[in-house]
């Protein structure tokens, strides 16, 4: 299973042709105490870059961008009752959503740990 | 992910504390041409949550005060303000509001008579046009100071009495909407018992050059932290406060507003010179077409400034102009001018953001009871 991040500060990890959505430990940070999180339904179908999920702060609400193209398969239901789950585990627990990827291809564009940890570092 | 906050694309003026707030952990943000801090590290929740228990402390350096003083003082700025301004006493301090031609509210402020004059606080983000307007229309025997040599700290909370009066013996015996002159290590201040959270809480204005170890002295004791700009707009929300240019702006009026406590002197409102006076004693009897109300939203979706009110048939007939997630309550809430057939506490009505429908409640405000000290001292 391998890690992508996004420029907006998502994170995707693929296990075979099924990607898990997040945002990372930074994006949780900038954004400060979560108290709303909407995530999509089973078998909406995303365009790469598409508006795929909002997080709502105390302060302002943010729009998540889906980082591949696919359908999903759940969001997650955890997120409903406790979105506060997102500061805690951003890039665990605080998942947002699964897809089936549609085009794998995709991944080639997006960071690697390692690239994204050197991208947060310059901002 | 996207920000959708708007920030300022002018460049930021500092204040006295800036490098304090740093210091402290700050985030620092522009708001109202001020480069000022948002929140600190422990974030906006539990900041908000600590004034409500203990004691914050806000750096409103931003806020424009200024001293009026000359002959005639009283009734030339009430050509200006509906309140009773000869009615104000010593030391105490009365909400008004500036008023346009038209009776729309060019901002909403704090009147304060000191021994020689009258001290008033307003809006940071409208105060160089408040300047022109008060220069323009009060008569030339009328000296307006800016005391921008001056920084405004406030202290809120339930165990902000306690806590400064450690510091400055003698500022128990102020009640909600007083102030006094004190000191403190040869530093002389001016504090009110006032505030903006709807707790029991200080103002304190003094030399900036001093602000910054006044604060220190402050956040010295456990009951204090210092509490940021995001906590400061959460904490006015749940207690019905409106905010000027969001809640209140030029096209609303004290009536539209629900601020009619802001035209209740009878004086006044029998000689009807102030600005605006005909339509707004008129609305005051009539009722005006809107009305600004509190909304407690269904779910836990924040509903925000600009979401359209929609009426049973869906068209929109109203906007919300401040609206969040209320840590207190651990609900949504805002607040909105509906049309008065909608206004009444316990109407559902339905709000539109980004293309969802949310569900909402008109709610009495203050969303969380004020805690002013009104009487005794204590």
């Amino acid at each position: 299973m391998s890690r992508y991040f996004t420029e907006d500060h998502e994170w995707v990890d693929v296990d075979g042709d099924t990607g898990t959505v997040g945002i990372t430990d930074y994006a949780q940070g900038q954004l400060g105490d979560i108290v709303f999180v909407d995530v999509p339904d089973e078998g909406k179908t995303f365009a790469k870059g598409d508006d795929a999920a909002v997080v709502e702060s105390v302060k302002a609400a943010s729009d998540i961008y889906a980082p591949v193209s696919g359908s999903v398969i759940e969001g997650n239901a955890a997120l409903g009752d406790t979105p506060g789950l997102v500061n805690e585990d951003a890039e665990g627990e605080g998942w947002m959503f699964r897809l089936t990827l549609s085009d794998p291809g995709e991944l080639d564009g997006l960071m690697d740990e390692a690239a994204y940890e050197a991208f947060v570092a310059k901002l | 992910m996207s920000d959708e906050t708007d920030l300022d694309p002018t460049e930021p003026q500092i204040l006295p504390l800036d490098a304090w707030h740093r210091a402290k952990g700050a985030r620092m943000v522009p708001f109202a041409g001020y480069t000022m801090p948002v929140q600190y590290e422990d974030g906006i929740m539990a900041e908000h949550l600590w004034v409500r228990e203990s004691a914050g402390l806000f750096d409103v350096s931003h806020m424009g005060q200024l001293f009026l003083s000359g002959d005639g003082l009283d009734d030339a700025l009430e050509a200006l303000v509906p309140a009773d301004v000869r009615g104000v006493k010593p030391f105490a301090q009365k909400y008004s509001l500036l008023l346009a031609e038209n009776g729309g509210i060019l901002d909403d402020l704090m009147i304060t008579r000191w021994e020689d004059g009258l001290y008033m606080v307003v809006n940071g983000a409208v105060k160089y046009d408040d300047i022109g307007h008060l220069r323009d229309h009060l008569p030339d025997a009328i000296t307006l100071n800016q005391m921008d040599d001056h920084a405004l700290l406030a202290l809120q909370g339930p165990k902000a009495a306690a806590v400064l009066a450690r510091l400055v013996p003698g500022i128990e015996a102020l009640v909600f909407m007083t102030g006094g002159r004190f000191e403190w290590n040869g530093v002389p201040l001016w504090i009110s018992r006032s505030g903006y959270t709807g707790e029991d809480g200080f103002e304190i204005s003094l030399p900036a050059e001093h602000a910054q170890a006044f604060a220190d002295a402050l956040v010295a004791e456990p009951d204090v932290k210092p509490i940021g700009l995001g906590a400061r707009d959460s904490l006015r929300l749940e207690a019905g406060l409106p905010l000027y240019g969001h809640d209140l702006d030029e096209e609303t009026t004290p009536v539209m507003a629900d601020l009619g406590f802001a035209v209740a002197s009878k004086r006044r409102r029998e000689e009807a010179n102030f600005p605006g006076a005909a339509r707004i004693l008129i609305e005051r009897e009539q009722g005006a077409i809107v009305k600004r109300v509190g909304l407690r939203v269904d779910g836990r979706q924040p509903v925000r400034e600009g979401a359209a009110v929609l009426d049973a048939d869906g068209s929109e007939v109203g906007k919300v102009t401040s609206g969040g997630f209320a840590p207190t309550l651990g609900t949504p809430i805002a607040m909105a001018y509906v049309p008065l057939a909608l206004a009444a506490h316990g109407t559902r009505i339905q709000l539109t953001q980004r293309g969802k429908v949310h569900e909402a409640t008109v709610t009495q405000m203050p969303f969380v009871p004020h805690r002013y000290v009104r009487s005794g001292g204590k």
